[in-house]
């Protein structure tokens, strides 16, 4: 725009070759296709989603039909029984998946990292794998595993609670993981556990290659055993990460979908215990025909995603200096 | 001094097992994938390869169009990928080279809708569709995926760090029109990165489910994952079938991990990373 040289461009230059386009205008060209379509399928959606949060419709009955309620889809889901149980599910899965991640994944990768060499893109790997892998085909699978009497889940927890010495800490007795209410979410976390794990612990292990190598070779000379280095090393220096990871955890464990969709073939499982509230919002919309008060669900799900968002803010966020 | 030489060998052992527990649900889904619905229920349950899986793919074909569903999930992946690059590669070198009009606050937006949880769109979304004609069209699935706001980011952060400026400037000097640049100097810097996009998008469409779900109304024209989903049942699951069907679904997948896994998880962190 201000190059002024480019106004009268040397005649040599092959200028008229039908296809020209000034610097003026190519950047409106080169962004035009994202942003018309990021207009219809992107911002469109999310504005229309809060107009229909307050009308009610019926999709079958064609557009014409939608009416302004104003709050009464809210006051519907907010006394709506159904819902608070989906969200209290939903909070307890994010929760019980969300935090062994992190337990696991933080020691993972600070050992992968300092003992790890050639065979440490192996071992990442093999954490990574489940991430990238189709949800619905492993979801399928799991549901073999969980089987109650041929499943090897429990063949596996069977034979080591035959095992002397630490026998006691597991179940002799096969667990009906999925058509038992008290056992849906925690079959829910364990797949969600083992599919998300990996992710962090290459989060961690990129944070952990910014760290100075002299802080620990200080810590050694000052006789700081491995332990103690992680401790009063490691951990602090990683605080950014697990502010960032755990925010992650939080957001993507509130819109739990899929793992339990299929593990509960849709419907939730025994007495709704493994309904998520994105769940429930699916069938509200799609099984029940009600829009508007789906995308009334849909906002107080994204404010609850919001609030909590905002309270792991307050737990995790590395302060600076004194407050 | 003995629990310091001790103490990482626990820790290899730990390590170990955990890789395996990782990728043991892999090997089983092969494994049952060759072998019929009743030895898969057997005590024990079978714990190496079998021969059924001819029998199953046949079980698995005679019940769903599971052809027809692979072919789906590979023409919208692929449609899906090509749109992606081109766009995000043409917008994402717009957003880092160009100054105009709203570009601030264009890029602010678009990094917003990113962080906005994705089910709120979910209701519009179908109703667009529904407008446009396009239930049960796998239009649905790769038009609107093509204006991906990580893919914007990603571009504009590997134009930023590795096409220089000057460079641009000189090719505009010899007289290179705009679209030449962008074809003939930025599109083969960019391969790389077009490269690791192009993995995160094929994947990405190839697992994805909701989307169909919510858009694809009719059996013949379910992808992979809602044609996997349409076996379950409540009584008498055909789980050796299913475990073929599976197999088949995440066969590429590894084989694509296997060639570019070091790229391709540097990509996926890329953005939480930087």
């Amino acid at each position: 725009m201000s190059s002024l040289p480019l106004d009268s461009p040397p005649a040599a230059a092959p200028r008229a070759k039908g296809w020209s386009l000034s610097p003026a205008m190519a950047p409106y060209v080169l962004i035009s296709p994202f942003v018309i379509l990021f207009a219809i399928f992107g911002l469109f959606p999310l504005v229309f989603s809060f107009y229909l949060a307050f009308q009610s419709w019926e999709p079958t009955a064609g557009l014409s039909t939608m009416k302004f309620v104003g709050l009464e889809n809210f006051a519907f889901a907010i006394t709506d029984e159904w819902f608070w149980k989906s969200l209290r599910n939903t909070a307890w899965l994010a929760f019980a998946a969300g935090v062994p991640q992190h337990v696991v994944s933080i020691p993972l990768a600070y050992f992968i990292h300092t003992s790890f060499k050639r065979t440490r893109n192996m071992a990442v790997g093999a954490y990574f794998l489940p991430y990238i892998t189709s949800t619905v085909a492993i979801s399928m699978m799991f549901g073999t595993l969980f089987s109650t009497d041929y499943g090897l889940i429990n063949i596996t927890l069977h034979a080591m609670s035959e095992w002397p010495g630490i026998g006691w800490m597991f179940p002799s007795h096969p667990i009906d993981w999925l058509n038992r209410a008290e056992n849906v979410k925690p079959a829910i976390s364990m797949v969600v556990f083992w599919r998300y794990v990996g992710f962090n612990t290459v989060l961690y292990l990129a944070a952990l290659q910014t760290i100075p190598k002299d802080i620990y070779e200080a810590a050694t000379m000052d006789g700081a055993g491995r332990w103690q280095q992680f401790w009063y090393i490691t951990i602090p220096s990683l605080k950014p990460m697990i502010f960032f990871g755990v925010t992650l955890s939080v957001v993507g464990g509130l819109q739990l979908f899929e793992e339990p969709f299929i593990l509960t073939g849709g419907r939730g499982g025994t007495d709704q215990a493994g309904m998520t509230t994105a769940m429930y919002m699916y069938r509200t919309a799609f099984e029940f025909n009600d829009f508007g008060t789906a995308s009334a669900l849909s906002w107080l799900l994204f404010v609850f995603v919001a609030v909590l968002t905002w309270l792991t803010n307050l737990a995790f966020k590395p302060r600076g200096g004194s407050h | 001094m003995q629990t310091d030489r001790l103490a990482p060998r626990a820790a290899y052992l730990l390590v170990g097992v955990g890789g395996l527990i990782m990728l043991a649900p892999f090997y089983f889904m092969f494994v049952f994938a060759t072998h019929s619905r009743t030895e898969i229920f057997n005590l024990p349950p079978p714990l190496f390869f079998g021969q059924d899986f001819m029998l199953n793919l046949g079980i698995l074909t005679s019940k769903i169009p599971f052809w027809r569903s692979l072919g789906w999930s590979l023409y919208v992946a692929l449609a899906s990928t090509a749109l992606t690059l081109v766009f995000c590669s043409m917008g994402g070198y717009a957003f880092a080279m160009f100054e105009f009009r709203f570009k601030k606050q264009l890029f602010t937006l678009v990094l917003g809708t990113m962080l906005l949880p994705s089910f709120l769109g979910m209701i519009p979304t179908f109703m667009i569709m529904d407008a446009f004609g396009w239930i049960d069209q796998p239009r649905a699935l790769y038009i609107p995926g093509a204006a991906s706001a990580f893919g914007i980011f990603m571009m504009r952060q590997f134009v930023l760090s590795s096409i220089p400026k000057d460079l641009i400037e000189a090719a505009r000097m010899d007289g290179c029109g705009e679209l030449g640049i962008y074809w003939r100097i930025v599109m083969p810097l960019l391969a790389p990165a077009m490269g690791t996009l192009g993995l995160i998008t094929f994947i990405a469409s190839w697992n994805n489910f909701i989307g169909p779900l919510i858009v694809m109304r009719s059996p013949e024209m379910y992808t992979l994952p809602l044609a996997l989903r349409s076996m379950q049942s409540p009584v008498n699951t055909e789980w050796g079938a299913v475990m073929a069907g599976s197999a088949i679904a995440t066969l590429p997948l590894l084989v694509l991990f296997a060639i570019a896994s070091r790229r391709l998880i540097d990509g996926l962190t890329a953005g939480a990373v930087k």
